[in-house]
């Protein structure tokens, strides 16, 4: 299973990666710490079927988001695997 | 059949259950023992770490808290799942590529340092033990609550159970056991979370009856919920009396603290890879999600709902016929006190104390308040009885609360182990271990650990701090072990002793600020900030990781190489054994 490094660009890779992970994590703060804490009041002026969308991310919709993040991650980790030659 | 038969009757199969599943995931070396051989899949994993994760206070503790505290029940729910992204992007599948068995290894070995090594083991073990003891207690509570049985033999039936899967399966056996306790668990927790949703807003999924309307009327359930609170003089549902950096800081302190748990962390070293660990992660969200996505829908039906039957309801005394009164007081036009009302009552989890002489109960905010015991925990554990379910569905809710609590239980149990055979002994102190003389030991601290674990669960009343310092756990754990970790892998230049400061900064100043307003100054107003210890983790994690980025920086970088091993986990499939990283135990 293991590899020479030198035959992979793994500068290329890691960079791609560290993009990755920011811009995703920058989602993760966004619908928890944005939505649900800084700019509840100012989301809970809209509804989602009856509760306040603020609070509604606080309590349900932040969670949602949270999965979907780790799934996206998966995929597009193993699209960068594919496209730099690493095996996972 | 009766409550009693069927609480009976669910508690023996699952007990019987996790034992048949012990005997047959024996371990047979250390590699069993500490990642149960390395190959459990990743769905599987995942459904392992999520029971391993929702603890007693998760299932049985949590809706209740949401119920009262409303919008501030929050910082739970983002809190305790948020922690898993940053568990999959940042430390799973590099932990995990890195190749050994525990959490003070890395540690250890990427800071090339006994010193590090021996302040991750006390960090892990502090955690641990704090955490345990709440487990042990929740089954003793469950046990004497629900089953008649005193307090302390309850305790002592679970210690036996634990003690028979953890020390003779490890984490195979665990792991295996934990699965099927999920399973328990979660269907305990959404069946009466499908009937009360049904009950008050007529859509059967607990989650969209979350932001439906009630039943039959033009109004949204959580609209109402405001209203119905207000009027009786507490906070409105939707609202919190935290500031909102407090809430910020506490959800902030939850989400790293479960990044930064040992007992979380090690369960992504028994898949086979990196890339196994990350689909890992997300299945392990997936199924926690299901129970922590339902638990503000029950907390807010169930908090209208008792308010609906109990608030104005007249009461019915203990020795009285109920059935016979209560049809008395409906004839009348009258609302009766609800029969679930009437058996908790006996348990001791609620009170009335009718104090206008009445015989009308009044439930309020304030010194008129006539419900004057209002055990939080009733929120989950009569769920059942509110909905009117039958006798097995509420038979079936003991053994969820079990199931939650002895599978966390054992997780926390596998982290003491191991950091006591491998951690300690192994890799510090008695280095010519052979793998049979390893096993062995860990074995006997496993089998150490559930009795002194059991022996603090039966002092939590003396020691009634012992709710107090989950905080600590948290805490701790997102201030001294993540930054370690992350630095460890997104940072090459992070040395040894950035890697000590970093990690004794976070364990002095942590500790300190919670025990000194947990114990010696509880006056809230001199909180630095306006932040609560619940949340002081987080800000500590920023200094924690300051002072390592600036020790580090002026001291010599690390050896060349520890380099290469930060290189090889970043990129799956390379790792090699480096030098002095991997002298005494090569990567798998």
């Amino acid at each position: 299973m293991t590899h020479n490094l030198a035959e992979i660009d793994a500068k290329g890779y890691w960079r791609d990666v560290v993009k990755l992970t920011l811009s995703l994590l920058a989602i993760w703060f966004i619908v928890s710490y944005g939505a649900g804490i800084l700019f509840r009041s100012f989301l809970d002026q809209v509804s989602i079927g009856g509760a306040p969308l603020g609070f509604w991310f606080a309590q349900n919709g932040s969670i949602y988001v949270f999965v979907a993040l780790i799934f996206y991650y998966c995929r597009a980790m193993n699209r960068l695997e594919k496209k730099y030659g690493v095996e996972a | 059949m009766g409550e009693e038969f069927w609480t009976y009757f669910w508690v023996v199969l699952t007990f019987g259950t996790y034992i048949g599943i012990a005997i047959w995931a024996r371990a047979g070396s250390t590699d069993d023992f500490y990642v149960a051989g390395h190959d459990v899949h990743p769905m599987v994993n995942g459904m392992a770490t999520a029971a391993d994760w929702m603890s007693a206070a998760s299932f049985l503790s949590m809706a209740g808290l949401i119920a009262f505290m409303g919008y501030g029940g929050s910082v739970y729910l983002m809190g305790w799942t948020g922690g898993y992204v940053l568990l999959a992007l940042l430390l799973a599948p590099f932990l995990r590529e890195f190749g050994k068995f525990t959490v003070p290894d890395f540690v250890g070995d990427r800071y090339y340092s006994t010193t590090a090594r021996l302040i991750a083991v006390i960090c892990a073990l502090f955690v641990s033990f704090t955490y345990i003891a709440g487990q042990m207690k929740g089954v003793g509570v469950a046990f004497s609550g629900f089953l008649g049985v005193d307090f302390n033999t309850g305790i002592m039936v679970g210690m036996a159970i634990v003690f028979v899967y953890a020390v003779l399966g490890g984490m195979k056996g665990v792991t295996y056991t934990q699965v099927a306790q999920y399973v328990v668990l979660i269907f305990a927790y959404t069946v009466p979370a499908i009937f009360i949703s049904l009950i008050v807003t007529g859509n059967p999924i607990p989650q969209l009856g979350f932001i439906s309307n009630v039943k039959g009327e033009d109004i949204s359930m959580l609209q109402k919920l405001n209203t119905v609170v207000t009027d009786l003089g507490f906070m409105e549902y939707t609202q919190t009396d935290k500031s909102m950096f407090d809430v910020f800081a506490i959800t902030g302190a939850l989400m790293f603290g479960t990044a930064g748990l040992p007992h979380v962390i090690i369960r992504f070293f028994t898949v086979s890879s990196a890339g196994a660990a990350r689909v890992s992660a997300g299945w392990a969200l997936v199924f926690i999600a299901l129970l922590y996505t339902t638990a503000p829908a029950v907390a807010s039906l169930a908090r209208l709902n008792f308010i609906d039957t109990v608030n104005e309801s007249t009461y019915i005394a203990s020795d009285a016929d109920y059935d016979a009164e209560a049809a008395a007081i409906v004839a009348e036009g009258g609302k009766p006190i609800p029969a679930w009302f009437k058996s908790w009552e006996k348990i001791g989890l609620l009170e009335v104390t009718d104090k206008n002489g009445d015989g009308v109960v009044q439930y309020r905010a304030g010194p008129d308040n006539e419900v004057t015991k209002l055990d939080r925990d009733i929120i989950v554990t009569a769920n059942p009885s509110i909905a009117g379910l039958p006798g097995w569905v509420i038979g079936l809710v003991v053994a969820g609360g079990l199931a939650a609590a002895l599978s966390t239980a054992a997780g926390l149990l596998m982290v003491i182990s191991s950091s006591v055979s491998h951690d300690l002994c192994r890799r510090t102190f008695f280095k010519g271990m052979t793998d049979k003389q390893e096993l062995l030991t860990a074995r006997g601290a496993a089998a150490g650990a559930v009795i002194l674990a059991g022996i603090m669960g039966m002092n939590t009343a003396k020691l009634g701090f012992v709710a107090q310092v989950v905080a600590f756990a948290f805490g701790l754990a997102a201030a001294s072990l993540f930054p370690v970790i992350v630095l460890g892998i997104f940072w090459k230049r992070m040395n040894r002793e950035g890697a000590i400061a970093s990690m004794l900064t976070g364990l002095v100043t942590t500790f300190w600020y919670i025990y000194h307003f947990k114990f010696v100054d509880t006056d809230a107003s001199h909180w630095w900030l306006g932040v609560s210890p619940e949340g002081i983790g987080f800000v500590f994690m920023f200094l924690s990781l300051a002072v390592g980025v600036v020790v580090a920086l002026v001291t010599a970088p690390p050896p060349q190489d520890i380099q290469d091993l930060v290189e090889d986990i970043r990129v799956p499939g390379t790792r090699t054994a480096h030098g002095i990283a991997d002298a005494e135990m090569l990567p798998e």
